[in-house]
């Protein structure tokens, strides 16, 4: 099994710079997603790890070989595409052969890989079908199952569940996962699905612009982003923020704005910061809850919209103008137009400077 | 109208008020019919006026010349040409193939039939391949200055023929193969390729690129990707590009005459030096049939696969 190392890596069409100087190392095995907006270069890194895009400047290495140059079929990956890219003349099996029937392997070894495959992932009633005659989820599962026979060190995966209807991408969803846990090969994940990103990595890397933003673990991405666009990336609805100041008072932090007042001297500082800095604080809908009037709180505002989700409602509230949301238990009884007071939980609260919008 | 209307909706209106488990017990409402619009409206009346005259207009051409060629000679010279004939013939038929004579040479349209088809095969199998071979490589295969390429290539297509024959005449000249069958072949390949690679670069650009790119993990080389996925996944526009093809070449009369040389006049011009070949009176009936005969491969395609190639015409080569 390998793993995959990209070093300086410069992308431009014309001059148009994609991907500006990126480094990313990927452990053995890992499950790496990058997730983006659209148009941040996330596919394009992908596809430059698998040959299809020419880089302008750096190096690629899979598996410590420098495939900087080398032909897509000579880099030890498979590939998974959005829509699926299956070739529609030729039947399942033969699509899952394809590769193997270039590459001159014998027969025999051909049909055990391909019956392999078919059985892990539940094709082998289907193999003498044309991808026209099946469902979309079984597309996708040959897909997965052409890089599944080429023995793959490192499965790309471009948006491989985007064409899918809900229920079933999250059925695929977790059949991947399994695959990459029975499997335990490197897999780079392409999404723009935050509860793909979330469910599936083991690390995340989340790019704008051609630039990683953050990698770490989901987890950590979600609880601590390093900066206002991760935050406002992940989750829905994403993370409240507030703009106001820091003040330093009497060895107290403290974070304060028209609105929202909250003591922040816990909070575990990355920058240095001083007193009065515009600061932006940040608070996930589920870290604020509604409290009594005459509980401590750090906020009053306006009950608006109430958007009931199965297991937990979320509830929109207006705060002199700013828009903040909020999740509650689907119980509540809850009456628009009433005044709310809200309190946070302190220990989740992110700090960003107002300018550079980076992590405080 | 109204009275028909009544039941569907009343139909549609019976799951909502009485649910799903009083419909059990009732007989299913049938589904009822779409109402019929009426047929003969006097719009819908203009229309099939309009588009039978014009169909009459231009079949009338085809008429006259499909009953003068089974006239004799003497009905014709009574000049009613909208008559049927009065004695059927198949004689004409039967000299126009096999002993119309073009000056001294009595051997009727079959010499330039059988040329025609000379030209035709490997002319058409050398264009489509070309073109869809460009097609493909343009669509797919990231060459350098693959746009100017093509852009030159559509240039070609604009250029009128005249401006380029002497220039061709004199090059295949130089080269000893001036007027030969290999000589017209080249030319229908050269002025074919402009359109032929149009309509494959078209198609092969609605493909999917992700399925080239699989391929492309999958090992697949230019040769491979072309012979074993696009060519199977392109039967529709190569039948498009052969009914193109082979109405273009057959129909063609200038290359001809000046590439193929005397031996192998298509049968266009052979057809041209049977009607001038002027000794005595017209052969009218003669000359329908040959004009007949010579119009009969496209026209046969034509009705053949007349569909394909509307559906051509709109998945690709008018596009652009």
């Amino acid at each position: 099994m390998s793993n995959v190392s990209i070093k300086d890596l410069n992308i431009s069409f014309g001059k148009t710079s994609v991907i500006e100087n990126l480094h990313l190392d990927i452990k053995v095995g890992e499950f790496v997603v990058l997730l983006g907006p659209s148009g941040c270069g996330k596919s394009t890194l992908l596809h430059s790890i698998a040959g299809l895009i020419d880089v302008t400047d750096g190096q690629v290495e899979i598996a410590g070989k420098d495939v900087t140059w080398a032909d897509p079929k000579d880099r030890g990956i498979g590939m998974v595409f959005q829509s699926y890219a299956l070739y529609p003349t030729m039947t399942v099996e033969r699509n899952l052969s394809f590769g193997l029937r270039i590459s001159g392997m014998p027969k025999a070894d051909i049909g055990k890989r391909v019956d392999n495959a078919a059985r892990m992932l539940q094709l082998t009633e289907l193999l003498q079908r044309k991808p026209s005659q099946l469902s979309g989820g079984q597309r996708q599962r040959v897909a997965i199952g052409r890089a599944l026979v080429r023995e793959a060190k490192v499965f790309l995966l471009d948006e491989p569940l985007s064409n899918l209807d809900a229920k079933l991408r999250a059925e695929l969803r977790r059949e991947l996962k399994q695959l990459h846990h029975d499997l335990g090969a490197t897999m780079i994940y392409v999404t723009h699905d935050q509860i793909e990103a979330m469910t599936l990595a083991t690390r995340l890397a989340v790019m704008r612009a051609g630039k990683i933003q953050q990698l770490d673990a989901p987890d950590v991405v979600y609880a601590r982003p390093a900066n206002m666009f991760v935050a406002g990336f992940l989750g829905s609805p994403s993370m409240n923020f507030i703009k106001g100041h820091l003040r330093n008072s009497g060895g107290r932090v403290q974070f304060e704005s028209a609105v929202f007042q909250a003591d922040v001297s816990d909070y575990v500082f990355l920058q240095p910061h001083v007193d009065n800095q515009p600061t932006v604080l940040g608070i996930r809908p589920e870290h604020l809850h509604m409290v009594a009037a005459d509980a401590p709180h750090n906020a009053q505002a306006t009950l608006g919209l109430i958007e009931p989700m199965g297991a937990y409602k979320i509830v929109w509230l207006d705060a002199q103008g700013a828009s903040l949301a909020l999740q509650v238990e689907p119980t509540m009884a809850l009456t628009s137009g009433t005044l709310a007071h809200l309190a946070m939980d302190p220990g989740h609260v992110s700090l960003f400077d107002a300018t550079t919008e980076d992590r405080l | 109208m109204s009275t028909s209307l009544t039941p569907s909706s009343a139909s549609t209106a019976i799951p909502s008020t009485l649910g799903s488990a009083a419909l059990q017990n009732q007989p299913q409402p049938r589904r009822t019919e779409r109402p019929r619009a009426a047929f003969f409206t006097p719009a819908r009346l203009g229309i099939y006026a309009f588009l039978i005259s014009a169909a009459l207009f231009f079949l009338l051409p085809l008429y006259v010349m499909g009953i003068t060629s089974i006239k004799p000679m003497d009905e014709i010279r009574q000049g009613n040409i909208f008559a049927l004939p009065l004695v059927v013939t198949f004689e004409p038929w039967a000299q126009a193939w096999s002993s119309a004579c073009t000056g001294l040479d009595c051997k009727g349209i079959a010499v330039g039939f059988w040329n025609s088809m000379e030209i035709l095969v490997p002319s058409l199998l050398l264009s489509v391949f070309m073109g869809s071979l460009n097609g493909y490589a343009l669509s797919f295969w990231k060459v350098k200055w693959a746009n100017w390429l093509f852009g030159i290539l559509m240039l070609g297509a604009f250029i009128p023929y005249p401006v380029m024959i002497y220039p061709l005449v004199r090059m295949f000249a130089s080269i000893n193969m001036f007027q030969s069958i290999p000589n017209i072949v080249l030319i229908h390949t050269f002025f074919g390729m402009p359109i032929m690679t149009l309509l494959f670069r078209n198609y092969y650009a609605g493909l999917p690129v992700e399925l080239f790119k699989a391929a492309r993990i999958d090992g697949g080389g230019f040769w491979r990707i072309y012979f074993q996925l696009m060519v199977p996944m392109s039967l529709p526009i190569f039948v498009v590009a052969t009914i193109m093809q082979t109405t273009g070449i057959w129909n063609d009369f200038i290359l001809g005459l000046i590439f193929a040389g005397r031996e192998n006049f298509p049968i266009t011009v052979q057809l041209n030096n049977i009607i001038n070949s002027t000794q005595g009176e017209k052969v009218y009936n003669v000359n329908m049939a040959a004009t007949l005969l010579t119009s009969m491969v496209p026209l046969v395609v034509y009705f053949v696969s007349g569909r394909w190639f509307v559906r051509g015409i709109a998945a690709g080569a008018v596009k652009g």
